[in-house]
């Protein structure tokens, strides 16, 4: 347990380890750490920014959005507004149409009826001048009551 | 071992380390041996990473060498404010240095002498720092240091000057002086003395246990094991502080 040569061996081997350390070991693991502490602060420093420019983004787009359903909200009115319109304007026509047709269908029931009331008055007529003609035959002289007969039947066409 | 020589010869044994030469010429080989074989795997191991270093994503080593690394930087940023290359990795090689001298403490205390007998050596002290030599060495080394660095920041007249002058003022300068040589002597033996002291009684310890009953020794050497590790570590980290203080102290002007 006696101190001797030992020591001035192990102190050699210390100062060498030393300055390997030193020279070898120390700074390059320093300086990795170094550029990785930087990097690790760049790299928070862009996720900031990210995040930053995610919120701005979040902003813009709920603008937009806002814009877009007040525009959207717009445009909906005016086509319900334009829809009743058309709406409206068809219901217009449709009466008109509708009252035309009716018109025309009147019409053509007066004229049937006319036609009706002629034909009937025709037959009537025919009817009545045969049995006037048959009534008649015997005792008047077709020439000669020709003239009174033709203003009759004219007179019953005209009713 | 068996207890041939009874309790006493097996004591002795584990403590006689290896050694060749006569009177102050003596080499410890066992010492030299160990803390040169520890001190180039400590040298292996940070020079791998050092040469493989990434500024990525580190692996499991870089992770290792860099958590020690920082610990260290961090300890040393905290005692010493100035810039000096030194003393961060000189405090680095102290602290891994020691820790690794005194995790061979944790060897079952049989086993390297075993291997050493089976090879014809005769004694084999495995821990380097349970020789005074190894512990002396560095605290030496750290304490010339502390004047290399005392005279270079204040110059030879300001180092001299503070020996004379502090505490009691230049007109008591003999106490001052006293006071000085006092603390100047102290301060190396306290440093390899406490390394030495601790790891002398742990491995003292360890021996006495290997002398009880086999089926006894798990109960106290386990306990006694994981004690250890803080204690190892504790010693390492104790040296190392220390070193970082002393040098703080050289390099500051009061």
């Amino acid at each position: 347990m006696s101190i001797n040569a030992t020591l001035i061996g192990q102190m050699i081997t210390f100062a060498l380890l030393v300055w390997f350390t030193m020279k070898y070991i120390w700074p390059p693991i320093m300086e990795a750490m170094e550029a990785r502490k930087k990097k690790i602060a760049d790299g928070l420093a862009a996720a900031e920014k990210g995040q930053e420019d995610m919120l701005l983004a979040e902003k813009k787009a709920k603008n937009v959005l806002k814009e877009v359903k007040e525009q959207s909200a717009e445009i909906i009115s005016l086509a319900q507004k334009r829809a009743n319109e058309i709406v409206e304007a068809s219901k217009g026509e449709a009466k008109k149409e509708g009252d035309r047709l009716i018109e025309a269908a009147k019409a053509q029931i007066a004229q049937e009826m006319q036609q009706a009331q002629e034909g009937l008055k025709k037959e009537v007529s025919e009817l009545a001048l045969n049995a006037a003609e048959q009534i008649l035959q015997a005792e008047i002289d077709k020439a000669k009551h020709k003239k009174i007969l033709e203003q009759t039947a004219k007179q019953l066409g005209k009713a | 071992m068996s207890a041939e020589g009874g309790a006493q010869g097996y004591i002795v044994h584990h403590l006689t380390p290896l050694s060749v030469g006569e009177g102050f010429w003596t080499l410890h080989l066992d010492t030299l041996f160990f803390s040169v074989v520890l001190g180039g795997l400590f040298a292996w191991f940070f020079k791998s990473v050092a040469d493989n270093v990434t500024d990525e994503v580190p692996g499991f080593a870089q992770n290792v060498a860099e958590t020690l690394v920082e610990f260290v930087d961090t300890q040393v940023k905290d005692s010493f404010h100035g810039k000096n290359d030194l003393i961060a990795p000189l405090s680095l090689t102290i602290f891994c240095w020691v820790f690794l001298w005194n995790l061979m403490d944790l060897i079952p205390v049989d086993l390297l002498p075993l291997i050493g007998s089976l090879m014809g050596m005769e004694y084999l002290r495995v821990v380097p720092s349970t020789d005074l030599n190894a512990t002396f060495a560095l605290s030496i080394t750290v304490i010339l240091l502390t004047y290399f660095y005392s005279v270079k920041v204040k110059g030879l007249f300001g180092f001299l000057k503070e020996i004379l002058c502090h505490p009691f003022g230049p007109w008591l300068f003999p106490f001052n002086l006293m006071l000085r040589l006092v603390e100047e002597f102290a301060k190396p033996v306290s440093l390899g003395l406490r390394l030495f002291g601790n790891l002398y009684a742990g491995e003292l310890l360890f021996i006495l246990i290997a002398l009880l009953p086999p089926l006894i020794q798990p109960a106290l050497s386990l306990p006694w094991a994981i004690f250890h590790i803080l204690i190892i570590t504790l010693q390492a980290f104790i040296f190392m502080i220390l070193t970082i203080v002393y040098l703080s102290l050289a390099c500051e002007d009061h």
